[in-house]
């Protein structure tokens, strides 16, 4: 269970109040027309999926049924921040590897598992 | 390999059962194979099987980083039908099928396939309407289906609370009677037994940390047991699939999510079928052992933990207590998850990818298990002979690109 702060109310709440919506920082192409199918295609379809810090969106749905991001550790599950829509994130996966040896957590989390 | 016989099984009684051989060996690491299969769950192990059964390439390597079928294949609620609705999901679902009738057989190792046929439950009308373009659709592909009305479901499955009183009462169903359930274990052990009677080098505890690629083509595989050549690779990875095309430089459209399921404690034979339905979602059935083996949807986010929320596992058995209320004091025993990589169209992704001689056989989302034997066939026969098999071609990872999707959400079972 996910206890999660909603940037927008300020306060944490349980899981059960929110919907993961996804990778954020997507962004839609400024002139669709002028895609070619690669790259069309790669905006609807493909996604990063890391195997560590991912970007992704949620929606408080039953709270203020906003839209915020969050810094999630995709193996250890662990929340690094949320911050509201059009913020940039103050976490990435570059400066949590100087920080802390996430790699070696996901990788000793895969074999555990 | 000493094939298993009733023979034999009272030939081991004399000495105690202490003489039985080893199903495969732990051979070191060539330095070169023709193919090499990066996985050993149950989809990587048929792979090989067939690879030097069928299509005589029997220098093959199958690398998994832990042990045989300790990922998605141990975790799956053993579901095997194929009434999907697109003809090109029903052709790959339907292979399978044919090759689940005969594997026990074929692979001298009992899977413990058992055809006790799988219910998907509709519960509005659209729901009806959808299972009757599923069920037509099916049989115009030659897959067994039938649609049955409330009286019908009520009569296959008595403890289910088909009544008008429930709060999303059952309208019918559609009734797959091939369908069934198989042993998970025994398919990923099976496959391995053939397999590396057939030559394959089963490696454990090997980790791919990379590929070699020059001018486009891959060679080889780095490893922590030090580097594999070979011209052909094949990824079946499952839910780690998008950390390994990383390593060759690609994306797919592929997202991980923990996918839960749960056991009851063993009790007496209570349901003698798969019962699965969308609109609570929620699926059940019972095991040789006697425990209820249930399971439900994704949890939402991406994940690699393989654990998930407990607001699923919830809403998991209030969809089972739904349908069954004679479980609802019944004690669940344990309850774990694994990682699906779900595609956005709900079918798998076998495909050539943009670096030659590497193929990946993934996407399987919440259903792969069914897929098995077929998948591993198609995916083997596209490895022997360097070009897709005609079931395997729609599955092409491009067609994110092209837009020739097979939008398989209805069919998929339970919400995606």
């Amino acid at each position: 269970m996910f206890y999660i702060y909603c940037p927008y109310c300020g306060e944490h709440r349980e899981e059960e109040e929110f919907h993961p919506k996804g990778q954020a920082h997507i962004e839609r192409p400024k002139d669709p027309e002028a895609c070619s199918d690669e790259e069309w295609g790669d905006y609807l379809f493909f996604r990063d999926n890391p195997r560590g810090v991912h970007h992704e969106m949620w929606v408080h749905a039953a709270g203020c049924r906003k839209f915020f991001n969050m810094t999630r550790h995709t193996v250890s599950y662990e929340i690094l921040e949320t911050y509201k829509m059009g913020e940039q994130p103050s976490i990435t996966a570059d400066s949590q590897t100087q920080t802390r040896e996430g790699a070696a957590v996901s990788q000793q989390e895969g074999v555990r598992a | 390999m000493q094939r298993y016989s009733g023979f034999g099984l009272v030939k081991h009684a004399l000495s105690h059962h202490e003489n039985w051989e080893r199903q495969w060996r732990n051979p070191t690491p060539k330095k070169q194979y023709d193919v090499i299969i990066v996985g050993g769950g149950g989809h990587g192990l048929a792979t090989a099987y067939y690879l030097a059964k069928e299509f005589g390439v029997k220098n093959v390597a199958v690398i998994e980083k832990g042990w045989l079928g300790g990922g998605n294949t141990a975790r799956n609620t053993t579901i095997v039908r194929s009434n999907y609705l697109w003809d090109e999901a029903a052709a790959l679902y339907e292979h399978s099928m044919k090759l689940w009738e005969g594997l026990s057989q074929d692979l001298n190792y009992n899977v413990m396939f058992s055809q006790r046929g799988v219910l998907n439950l509709g519960h509005t009308l659209q729901d009806m309407r959808d299972i009757q373009r599923r069920v037509n659709a099916n049989r115009l592909n030659g897959i067994d289906g039938e649609v049955l009305d409330a009286k019908g479901v009520q009569e296959l499955v008595p403890i289910m609370d088909c009544s008008k009183n429930a709060r999303y009462p059952v309208m019918g169903a559609s009734w797959q009677p091939r369908a069934g359930v198989a042993r998970h274990d025994a398919v990923a052990w099976g496959y391995a037994r053939g397999a590396d009677a057939h030559g394959v080098d089963i490696l454990q505890q090997t980790e791919v940390t990379g590929f070699k690629i020059r001018d486009g083509q891959i060679y080889g595989v780095h490893t922590n047991r030090g580097d594999i050549e070979a011209k052909t690779v094949g990824c079946v990875t499952a839910g780690n699939s998008s950390v390994l095309a990383k390593m060759g430089g690609f994306n797919l459209p592929l997202e991980s999510h923990p996918l839960q399921a749960l056991v009851s404690e063993p009790i007496k034979p209570i349901l003698d079928t798969v019962v699965m339905s969308n609109h609570v979602h929620g699926y059940v059935s019972q095991s040789d052992k006697g425990d209820l083996v249930i399971g439900a949807g994704i949890d939402g986010y991406t994940g690699y933990g393989q654990r998930g929320s407990y607001p699923t596992v919830e809403h998991t058995l209030q969809a089972i207590v739904e349908m069954f209320p004679i479980f609802s004091r019944v004690r669940m025993n344990r309850q774990w998850g694994g990682i699906v990589d779900t595609c956005p169209d709900a079918c798998p992704i076998i495909s050539k990818t943009p670096v030659k001689g590497l193929y990946f056989n993934c996407g399987w989302g919440t259903g792969g298990f069914k897929a098995t034997p077929g998948s591993g066939h198609v995916f083997a026969a596209s490895l022997a002979k360097g070009q897709m098999h005609p079931i395997a071609e729609p599955f092409s990872m491009f067609r994110f690109h092209s837009g020739a999707l097979i939008d398989e959400h209805g069919a998929a079972g339970v919400a995606h």
